[in-house]
């Protein structure tokens, strides 16, 4: 899921400067899960936003933000309360708020920054593990991604400020390449070490990705 | 053949130091201590090292050139993307640099300016490759170079890092990538850098050990702390401790490390930190050669 987290409210309160009435809009998906924008947080927000002495229209949880004709339905669904706001504020994703914006000719504004691509480690605990680059190396390295989990990248092994199997950047965080090493040891085989792996083809990581099911 | 080249070549025991570009334009300090390691085999110029951001390591080593001295232009991965590492690899030929060291880097969370974006577009293996590239006459896309530079390679080695098995296939593939030299991290355990370069002798690259000198107890708990894959033991941060003079104790403990790099490598990158005065000491040359300026 996206891991997203609220902005500090100094610097919302910054990006509200003269927008009196907010509809607030939620996401049902992975921002309720990561609990910065679900119904919970979109209730916090409303009492905050009454602190500081602004009027809140209406609100919505859209199942699923990023789907642009879901959250586009789902706010003409609220179009009274949609029309009696200066903007819109919404918590969810870079995604989510994107499909807000091109749903509506109103000021959206975005109330969380959107982290990483997250696995759930345990409750409210995300870890990164993929960082989508479009060129995957997983079957080689025994489904330890280096691209993401190695702080440099890199992909031929570790560099050296590994110590104690520890990465150089981070001593709380295993070296993505040690960890690579003994799975690929426990399961006897060599795996990417058995080549030099050349420089990874970053065209595939398009910017802006696009992507089209066919057949 | 650079100087470093040929000196290896002959069998010779190489050293190196190393110096910092400046923060500034004022080169003339980095210069004077240039200068003063005139007589080694090649001075090393470091590419923003430890992430701080400092002169360009192309530019000093180009001056240094100029002024009949010869470099080791480090060059990271850190800050550049594979086109700007060619384009500044080429620029160095141009300017007369060959020997380079080539690095993966400090991340740059450790740095001055821990808010940039660390670029590892490649790795260290993958830009030896591309140095091969370039001197065969071409670049990473294939395209003929007018004029194919000349380059002298090296890359750095961690001799005591573990699991050893993992670093070592790193080495290979590094001599496998066309290293021609290895300078090695601060080692100071000589058991274990002698184990590194049994097997190390099997890629028939030659390996300047790395020795740091240890100036007092305190820095050797600092670097044991704060510079990832630096490890000064107990027994050492000890003998640091009870010295009356400890930096008379550093040099000793340096000694004993060139002396093993005398029986089982093929010289020493001396890491001296401001105290390139000592460096004569330390490789345990007579009063006489210092005199004659030969350190």
């Amino acid at each position: 899921m996206i891991i997203s987290e609220r902005k500090a409210l100094s610097e919302l309160e910054k990006a509200l400067a003269g927008q009196k009435k907010l509809f607030l809009v939620g996401c049902a998906a992975c921002a309720t899960a990561c609990k910065s924008g679900g119904e919970e947080q979109i209730f916090q927000m409303q009492e905050w936003l009454q602190s500081i002495d602004r009027e809140v229209t209406g609100s919505v949880v859209i199942d699923e933000a990023c789907h642009i004709p879901r959250a586009g339905r789902d706010l003409r669904h609220h179009k009274g309360a949609v029309g009696e706001a200066d903007a819109l504020l919404v918590l969810a994703c870079g995604s989510g708020i994107q499909s807000i914006s091109s749903s509506t000719e109103k000021r959206v504004i975005g109330a969380l920054d959107s982290l990483f691509l997250g696995n759930v480690k345990r409750f409210g605990h995300y870890e990164q593990k993929c960082s989508l680059c479009g060129d995957c190396i997983l079957n080689e390295t025994a489904g330890i991604c280096p691209v993401t989990t190695c702080a440099k990248g890199l992909l031929n092994g570790p560099c050296g400020g590994m110590e104690d199997g520890r990465c150089e950047v981070d001593g709380e965080i295993e070296c993505a390449w040690v960890a690579i090493y003994q799975r690929l040891q426990a399961q006897n085989r060599k795996g990417v070490f058995a080549r030099t792996v050349p420089p990874k083809n970053w065209s595939r990581k398009r910017k802006p990705g696009r992507h089209k099911v066919t057949g | 053949m650079t100087r470093l080249q040929q000196q290896l070549a002959a069998g010779e025991f190489v050293v190196t130091a190393e110096i910092a570009p400046p923060k500034g334009t004022n080169v003339v300090e980095a210069l004077e201590k240039a200068r003063a390691l005139s007589c080694l085999a090649a001075i090393n110029v470091t590419d923003n090292q430890g992430a701080n951001m400092r002169l360009s390591a192309l530019a000093l080593s180009a001056l240094l050139i100029r002024e009949g001295l010869e470099p080791v232009l480090q060059i990271t991965c850190r800050d550049r993307n594979r086109m700007a590492l060619q384009s500044d690899l080429l620029g160095a030929a141009a300017l007369g640099v060959k020997n380079l060291l080539v690095l993966s880097g400090d991340h740059a969370r450790f740095g001055d300016h821990p808010e940039a974006r660390s670029v590892f577009d490649l790795d260290s293996v993958q830009l030896l490759g591309v140095v091969s590239t370039l001197v065969q006459g071409q670049d990473m896309a294939g395209k003929d170079l007018h004029q194919a530079p000349e380059f002298f390679p090296g890359a750095a080695v961690a001799p005591e890092a573990e699991p050893f098995e993992l670093m070592f296939q790193k080495t290979a593939k590094k001599a496998a990538a066309g290293a021609c030299f290895f300078q090695t991290q601060a080692v100071f355990d000589a058991e274990k850098f002698s184990l590194f370069m049994d097997s190390a002798q099997d890629l028939e690259v030659p390996v300047l050990c790395g020795i740091l000198l240890l100036k007092n107890a305190g820095m050797a708990r600092f670097l044991n702390r704060n510079i990832p894959g630096v490890k000064v033991s107990d027994i050492l941060i000890e003998r640091l401790d009870s010295a009356s003079r400890p930096l008379d104790e550093g040099v000793m403990i340096a000694r004993e490390m060139v002396a093993t790099a005398r029986s089982c490598c093929q010289g020493v990158h001396l890491m001296t930190l401001g105290h390139e005065e000592l460096i004569p000491e330390i490789l345990g040359q007579s009063a006489i050669a210092q005199e004659e300026g030969e350190c």
